[in-house]
């Protein structure tokens, strides 16, 4: 009896344990997992789910829940949540609702393709239509904004994807286009305005990453750093940075993709540049750093090691690509998949890089992947599955 | 709100106060909580609170649930629906789907086309074979999403007439599949089927396209900022004045589109001039006063002005074009109908760039188009 009380306090302890994936590439938006338990080594498709719908957006993980976004409909009009047992794939809730805003956008992508966040009790998910819900984790829907129905001219043709992130009390939601272009602090509770900034007016695709609790708004202009309570600039890098490949933070800097990669270390008020390397040109992947190394997946599907000190390349191993979804990481592996559903894990340490694993998931996958609990979720337009 | 808005507003509060008082008091309230809701997050703290109620609820209320979406505004829409999703879960897996209550909600049209489009889903959910049933009265249904059902029905009895040789029964069913169908996509694929076998088809006059249209340029766009200069045709339409335009006299052009997707291409008259500002002006001859919408694809920086008044501007160069891009709702007066489209083309040189030009149509909500008289 005693055993079987310990053995389910250890099991409810472990669950417990896990580390959530709560956004666009997890914690801190900075791609490497943060479970003591890192995937085996060997993965194996444990479940694979159905989706109706297409979706460039990652899935993110919660608890025992694994939400995933979807849109459908001859318009990409019907748009999707669904919550997912982690454990068996079984579908715990979906809600659909309707875009009212609009929906066009260039082919290769679609309406679902901004991830999904959550703070652990609620989960935002924001689409291309500038449609943002709010839902708990059982399903109840607590606000919804149209953000393009608030303000008619935020939409960009070619569709939008930037994905939200909540810091503290603030859920920072992106809209960043060539025709009305902002960023807004909306409280998590309400959805009500608590901040909203003009951006630049240009097309961008970039999400935000974190830094010392100060949300980093990276475009066309380069990088700001805003107080997630008041929008007010804490620090502003203006030198320029992508528009497509996110930045990543690691410590007390941040790896921006700004004329290759450039390393920052903002304080408040200004930002020192600490070295460049344009050599380090990531494509559509975002970077990642894993202990003392950055990671780069170039346009022509090469990954590259290079020093996080320095920015000096320490070799390049060419993957099996083309990649629109970005590398993760956990333990001493990175895991990445390209547009042809091939699932690559590296590792990192090999003295030139080495591919330990392949799995053909045989759909296009254009999105991210999410970790937590030993166990790697991918998603296509059509399924979504659990690799442990 | 327009005037439908009001009608089916005002048939939401006429149910109300119809229903027995004890359901209406079960539900009015919430539901009245939910189609408060406005911009920015107005009324977001009372509707969650309303949210949880009614999805408490029984299935019954259904199509009580369902009728709150008649005159709501989209954001109202979404919680309802969302709301609607939750009570039918619980009715498909209770065995419990009210689906009488449901095909007669369908059929009264006086429901909004979002509520009855739910409504339908729901049957089939609950009864595939009265879904089926139910498909082709949907053909002429003022929703163009119902219509989309039994026009793929058509698509395939016309290709099984096909297969088995009966061309006049393939033709027949393609017909009335085109005559239905208000999507693009379908249209096509109807259109291409027809043409294959030797029918005529008019793709400008299904879709409402305005074809023939006075064209003047080239006016400046220097740095892009032909968007916002008020050039003359902005304070006046003298179709015979000449003006100082980018390098020459700008002039009134006559132009008739002969593309049948309607396109009014400035490249044709004007050249492939760039970082230049152009305008298109005809008039339109409504039978009556009605609300319509006017419907626009383009690819360059534009505004549209109906009789004077401006109904919206679009500041984004080459990011893609299609059919009914942007969809502006505005309200056509019995007679003459002055429409106004300024049309900027940027500095950008790629290949893809080249496209200046525009493609607008004048339909009903639901994407039918409104003939004009003259």
């Amino acid at each position: 009896m005693k055993t079987t009380f310990f053995l389910a306090f250890s099991l409810s302890l472990s669950s417990w344990a896990f580390a959530d994936w709560l956004q666009f590439r997890g914690p801190n938006a900075a791609a490497v997992s943060t479970d003591a338990q890192a995937p085996a080594d060997e993965l194996k498709i444990a479940w694979t789910a159905d989706l109706p719908g297409r979706g460039l957006s990652a899935p993110i993980v919660v608890g025992d829940k694994v939400f995933v976004t979807c849109s459908s409909g001859p318009g990409q009009d019907t748009l999707h949540v669904f919550c997912f047992n982690a454990n068996d794939g079984s579908k715990r809730w979906e809600r659909a609702m309707r875009a009212t805003g609009r929906t066009m956008s260039h082919t290769k992508t679609c309406v679902a393709a901004n991830t999904p966040c959550s703070d652990g009790e609620r989960v935002f998910a924001l689409f291309s239509s500038n449609d943002l819900f709010a839902f708990d984790l059982d399903g109840n829907l607590l606000w919804l904004r149209g953000l393009t129905f608030d303000y008619p001219n935020a939409s960009n043709s070619l569709g939008m994807s930037q994905s939200p992130v909540v810091i503290g009390k603030t859920l920072v939601v992106q809209s960043e286009n060539d025709a009305e272009s902002f960023a807004a602090g909306h409280d998590v509770a309400t959805g009500m305005n608590k901040w909203k900034l003009e951006r630049p007016k240009a097309a961008n695709w970039t999400s935000a990453t974190l830094f010392k609790g100060v949300a980093a708004l990276q475009s066309s202009k380069g990088i700001v750093g805003v107080d997630p309570d008041t929008g007010k600039t804490v620090w502003n890098y203006e030198d320029g940075a992508s528009t497509i490949p996110s930045s990543v933070v690691s410590g007390d800097l941040i790896y921006a993709v700004s004329k290759g990669i450039t390393a920052l270390a903002p304080e408040k008020g200004s930002v020192t540049q600490l070295w460049r390397n344009e050599k380090l040109n990531p494509g559509t992947a975002s970077p990642l750093v894993l202990g003392d190394h950055l990671f780069v997946v170039n346009g022509a599907g090469v990954l590259i090691k290079a020093s996080i000190k320095n920015g000096d390349e320490q070799w390049k191993l060419r993957l099996k690509g083309p990649f629109s979804g970005s590398p993760v990481a956990a333990g001493k592996r990175i895991h990445i998949v390209n547009e042809r559903g091939i699932f690559q894990t590296i590792d990192p340490e090999a003295p030139e890089g080495r591919v330990t694993q392949e799995i053909e998931l045989k759909e296009t996958v254009l999105t991210t992947p999410a970790i937590s609990g030993g166990a790697i979720y991918v998603r296509s337009d059509a399924k979504l599955w659990k690799l442990q | 709100m327009n005037s439908h808005a009001m009608k089916l507003t005002f048939a939401f509060l006429l149910l109300l106060t119809c229903l027995p008082l004890s359901a209406a008091d079960d539900l009015s309230k919430p539901l009245e909580a939910l189609r408060a809701v406005q911009k920015e997050g107005q009324g977001n703290e009372a509707a969650s609170k309303a949210w949880q109620e009614i999805t408490k609820a029984d299935a019954s209320n259904l199509p009580k649930v369902l009728k709150g979406m008649n005159g709501a505004n989209p954001l109202a829409e979404n919680w309802l629906r969302a709301a609607v999703g939750v009570l039918a879960d619980e009715a498909l897996k209770a065995k419990k789907m009210p689906v009488e209550a449901l095909v007669a909600f369908l059929k009264d049209s006086a429901n909004s086309p979002g509520s009855r489009v739910v409504a339908f889903d729901l049957i089939q959910r609950a009864d595939a074979k009265l879904g089926e049933e139910l498909t082709p009265t949907l053909i002429n249904d003022v929703s163009s999403e119902l219509r989309r059902h039994p026009v793929a029905k058509l698509i395939e009895t016309g290709d099984k007439a096909l297969a088995a040789q009966e061309k006049t029964a393939a033709v027949l069913a393609y017909r009335q599949g085109f005559d239905g169908a208000r999507d693009e996509d379908q249209i096509k694929t109807l259109a291409k089927k027809l043409r294959d076998l030797g029918q005529e088809v008019d793709l400008p006059t299904h879709f409402g396209f305005l074809m023939s249209w006075k064209l003047i340029a080239p006016f400046s766009n220097a740095d892009r900022s032909g968007f916002d200069t008020v050039y003359p045709p902005e304070k006046e339409l003298k179709f015979d004045a000449a003006y100082e335009g980018k390098g020459k006299e700008a002039k009134w052009v006559d132009f008739t589109s002969k593309d049948e997707y309607g396109k009014i291409d400035f490249n044709k008259p004007f050249g492939m001039e760039k970082s230049v500002t152009g305008y298109a002006a005809t008039d339109f001859v409504s039978t009556e006063d009605r609300p319509a919408e006017i419907r626009i694809g383009c690819k360059n920086g534009w505004k549209v002005w109906l009789n004077g008044e401006m109904l919206f501007a679009r500041d984004e160069y080459h990011r893609g074009a299609k059919l009914d891009q942007y969809k502006l709702p505005c309200q056509l007066k019995k007679g003459k109908n002055t429409l106004l489209v300024k049309c900027c083309q940027n500095e950008q040189t790629e290949q893809w760039t080249v496209e200046w030009e525009f493609q607008l149509r004048v339909c009903d909500a639901t994407g039918t188009a409104i003939v004009a008289k003259n």
